[in-house]
C-alpha cells in the first residue's frame, strides 16, 4: 500500500487541473502558435508573389557583408527590432491565456457543484484548500509557463520560417537571426515576468474562485456584472470625489483589477495609467527596450499596487476556500 | 471487532422553515450493514450528508471519533462514499481516475482496482461520458472497493439501473468487499431487493427515527398475520399497525404481539420489509 507524501498528493491535485483543462491550457496556446506561424508563412508567400510579379528580385544578397559593415551598437538595434517583432507576434498568445484562465476561474469552482462531481472529489481525503490552492497553482504557474513555451514555439518558427525565406533567396540570415545568447536572454526574461504576472493576476484570480465558488447560479454574470455596475454607479454618482479622487481611478484600481489583471503584462498599462505607457520610450524600438528590461520590472515589484493587489487577491482566495467547504452542490 | 462507528446525540438540521433532521440518536456499530429507508424527503440524504461531513448541523455527530465538520479530509481515509449514480467527474478517463485516486488515497490498492476492472468491457482510454450508466457505477465500485476503508456510505447507489447490474453490485459488495472490519450504511428505495443483505435497519419519516432495530429483532417483533373474514375483528382488536385485503383475506401487520396467539388467529409470516414500511409510512404524503 503507498503512502501519499503531502507534496505528491498537491502534485496530484495540480495535475488533476492540467488533465481537465488540456485543452485550454496546452493546446490552446499551441494552436495559436501554429496559427501565427501559418499567417507568417501566408505572408511570406503573398510577399514573393508581389515580388514576383513586380520583377522584384533581391537574390544573391549577401547579409553578412551588411553585418560586417555593421558597428556593434547597430547590431544591438537590429536585435531589439527583431526582439519587437518576436515580442509583438507573441501577443495573441497573451490574450489567449487571458480567456482561458477568465473562464478557468470562472468555472473551475462551480461546474463541478452544478454537475454534482464535487461529490466525489470531496470522497477523497484531501481538504479544500488544498484543492483550491491546487487551482491557483494551475491558474498562476501551469498556465502561463505552457503559454510561455508557446510562445518560444512560436518564435522559433517564425525564425526557422525567415531562415528557410532567406535561404531560398540565396541569403544566409542565420548570424543576425539566430544569436543563441540573444533568444535564451530574450526567453529568460519572459520568463521572470511569469511570477510578476501572477502576482499582478491574484486579485483576478481571487474574485474569479471566489465567485466561482459563491455562486448558485451564473458565476460569469456574478463575476462580470458586479464590479461593472458598481463602477457605473460610482461614475454616475461620482462617489470617488468624497475621496478626492476620478472615477476613473475606481475603473482602473477595482474594475480592471479583478477583471482584466489577468492579460500578461497588463501592469505595464494598467499601473502606469494610460497615459504613461509613453514613459517606456519614444518609438517602438526603446519601448520594446525597456519593456524588457529587469529594472522595469524591478521597479513594478516595489510598486504597492502589485502587493496591495495580491494582499487582495489571497484574502478572495481565502474566501473562495471558505464557500469551498460550505457550498456542496450548486442549489444546496 | 465492535465500536462504535457513528454514534449521534440530538442530531438536527433545518433548511429555513424545514426540518430536514428533527434531534436524531443514532449507533452504528462496526461489522453491520444498515439499510437508511425512508420516503423522499424524509432526511435520509442530509444524514448522509452529516456524516460524510458535507454539511453543517446542529447536535453532536462523531464518525469513526472525529467531528466530520472539521476535519473531513481526515475521515475520507476510513469513509468512503457512492452517491447516486453518476457523481464521477465525464472528463475525466478510467485510466486518470484510477491514477488520482491511487495518488492522494494512502489506503487504495492500484491492482485491487485494476482486477476488478478487468472484470468489466471498459477501457482504460476512456472517458467517463463515454461509459453507459451501469458501467459508471463498476468504475465508482471498483475504485471504492479498492480502498481499504472501515465505513462505506452508499446512497441511492443503484439508482437507474437495470436488475443486471443492480445484483452485480450487491454482489460484489458482500462477495469482494463486506467483511467484519467494515461498516456499510446504505440507503435505497429498492429496499426488496437488498432486504437479505441488511443487518440493521433504520426507518427515518420526516427527520425523525421511527424504528431503529437489527433484522433478527425485526423477525421477532413484526408478524404478518393472514386472516379468514369471521376471525377478522378479533385480530383489529389486537391494535394491527397495518391491514390489506387479498382474495377476500385480510392481511394484520402486528408489532409486539405474542407470536403464538397470532397463530391461532391464522397463517403466520415473517413480514417484508417492503410491507413495513409501508405500514409505518402511511399518510406520508397526505
Amino acid at each position: 500500500m503507498s503512502t501519499a507524501l503531502p507534496a505528491n498528493k498537491f502534485t496530484w491535485l495540480v495535475k488533476r487541473e492540467f488533465w481537465e483543462y488540456r485543452g485550454s491550457f496546452f493546446w490552446a496556446p499551441l494552436i495559436t502558435a501554429m496559427i501565427m506561424i501559418a499567417i507568417t508563412l501566408m505572408g511570406l508567400i503573398t510577399a514573393e508573389v508581389t515580388a514576383h510579379q513586380h520583377g522584384i528580385s533581391i537574390n544573391g544578397f549577401d547579409v553578412s557583408k551588411i553585418t560586417a559593415a555593421m558597428g556593434a551598437d547597430d547590431v544591438e538595434k537590429l536585435h531589439s527590432a527583431l526582439d519587437v517583432s518576436l515580442l509583438g507576434m507573441c501577443f495573441p498568445i497573451g490574450i489567449v491565456l487571458f480567456f482561458v484562465l477568465f473562464f478557468y476561474g470562472i468555472g473551475t469552482l462551480y461546474n463541478d457543484r452544478a454537475d454534482r462531481s464535487v461529490l466525489f472529489w470531496k470522497s477523497l481525503p484531501f481538504s479544500d484548500t488544498e484543492a483550491v490552492l491546487a487551482k491557483v497553482a494551475a491558474a498562476a504557474v501551469v498556465a502561463p509557463v505552457l503559454a510561455v513555451a508557446g510562445m518560444i514555439v512560436l518564435q522559433l518558427g517564425f525564425l526557422v520560417l525567415l531562415s528557410l525565406y532567406a535561404m531560398f533567396h540565396g541569403v544566409n540570415a542565420l548570424p543576425l537571426l539566430w544569436s543563441p545568447t540573444h533568444l535564451v536572454s530574450l526567453w529568460l526574461k519572459l520568463i521572470v515576468r511569469i511570477p510578476v504576472n501572477s502576482l499582478w493576476a491574484l486579485p483576478s484570480i481571487g474574485w474569479l474562485f471566489m465567485c466561482s465558488s459563491f455562486a448558485r447560479s451564473k458565476p460569469f454574470l456574478w463575476a462580470v456584472m458586479l464590479p461593472v455596475v458598481s463602477g457605473i454607479i460610482v461614475s454616475w454618482f461620482k462617489l470617488m470625489q468624497s475621496f478626492s479622487l476620478e472615477s476613473g481611478w475606481f475603473w482602473r484600481h477595482v474594475v480592471g483589477r479583478l477583471l482584466l489583471s489577468l492579460i500578461p503584462g497588463s501592469w505595464m498599462w494598467m499601473d502606469f495609467g494610460p497615459n504613461n505607457l509613453a514613459r517606456l520610450g519614444n518609438n517602438p524600438l526603446e519601448m520594446a527596450d525597456n519593456f524588457l528590461s529587469l529594472s522595469t520590472l524591478a521597479s513594478q515589484l516595489t510598486s504597492p499596487d502589485l502587493w496591495l493587489g495580491a494582499a487582495a487577491g489571497v484574502a478572495m482566495i481565502a474566501a473562495a476556500i471558505y464557500f469551498r467547504r460550505r457550498r456542496v452542490e450548486a442549489f444546496a | 471487532m465492535s465500536g462504535a462507528i457513528v454514534t449521534a446525540r440530538g442530531l438536527s438540521k433545518r433548511f429555513g422553515n424545514t426540518v430536514a433532521l428533527d434531534n436524531v440518536n443514532l449507533n452504528i456499530e462496526a461489522g453491520r450493514i444498515v439499510g437508511l429507508v425512508g420516503p423522499n424527503g424524509a432526511g435520509k440524504t442530509t444524514a448522509l450528508k452529516a456524516i460524510l461531513g458535507l454539511t453543517e448541523f446542529d447536535g453532536e455527530l462523531s464518525v469513526l471519533g472525529l467531528d466530520p465538520r472539521k476535519h473531513r479530509d481526515q475521515l475520507m481515509q476510513q469513509v468512503c462514499f457512492i452517491a447516486d449514480v453518476a457523481v464521477l467527474p465525464r472528463w475525466i478517463t478510467v485510466e486518470e481516475v484510477v491514477d488520482f485516486v491511487g495518488g492522494v488515497h494512502p489506503r487504495f490498492s492500484r491492482e485491487k482496482c485494476l482486477a476488478f476492472l478487468a472484470k468489466t468491457k471498459m477501457k482504460n482510454t476512456q472517458r467517463v461520458r463515454e461509459l453507459s450508466k451501469g458501467m459508471i457505477v463498476q468504475l465508482h465500485l471498483a475504485l471504492v472497493m479498492a480502498i481499504d476503508a472501515k465505513l462505506l456510505v452508499l446512497d441511492e447507489p443503484t439508482l437507474g439501473l437495470d436488475i443486471l447490474y443492480r445484483k452485480d453490485f450487491y454482489q460484489s459488495l458482500l462477495n469482494d468487499y463486506f467483511d467484519e472490519q467494515k461498516t456499510i450504511i446504505v440507503t435505497t428505495h429498492q429496499i426488496e431487493e437488498i432486504e437479505y443483505i441488511l443487518t440493521d435497519l433504520l426507518f427515518i419519516r420526516d427527520g425523525r427515527i421511527v424504528l431503529d432495530a437489527t433484522m433478527d429483532q425485526i423477525g421477532e417483533r413484526f408478524a404478518e398475520v393472514m386472516v379468514n373474514p369471521d376471525k377478522a375483528d378479533a385480530a383489529r382488536a389486537l391494535k394491527p399497525l397495518h391491514e390489506r385485503q387479498i382474495f377476500g383475506k385480510s392481511i394484520f401487520l402486528f408489532d409486539g404481539i405474542d407470536h403464538a396467539r397470532l397463530a391461532e388467529l391464522g397463517e403466520l409470516h415473517k413480514p417484508s420489509i417492503a410491507d413495513l414500511f409501508v405500514a409505518t409510512m402511511k399518510g406520508t404524503y397526505a
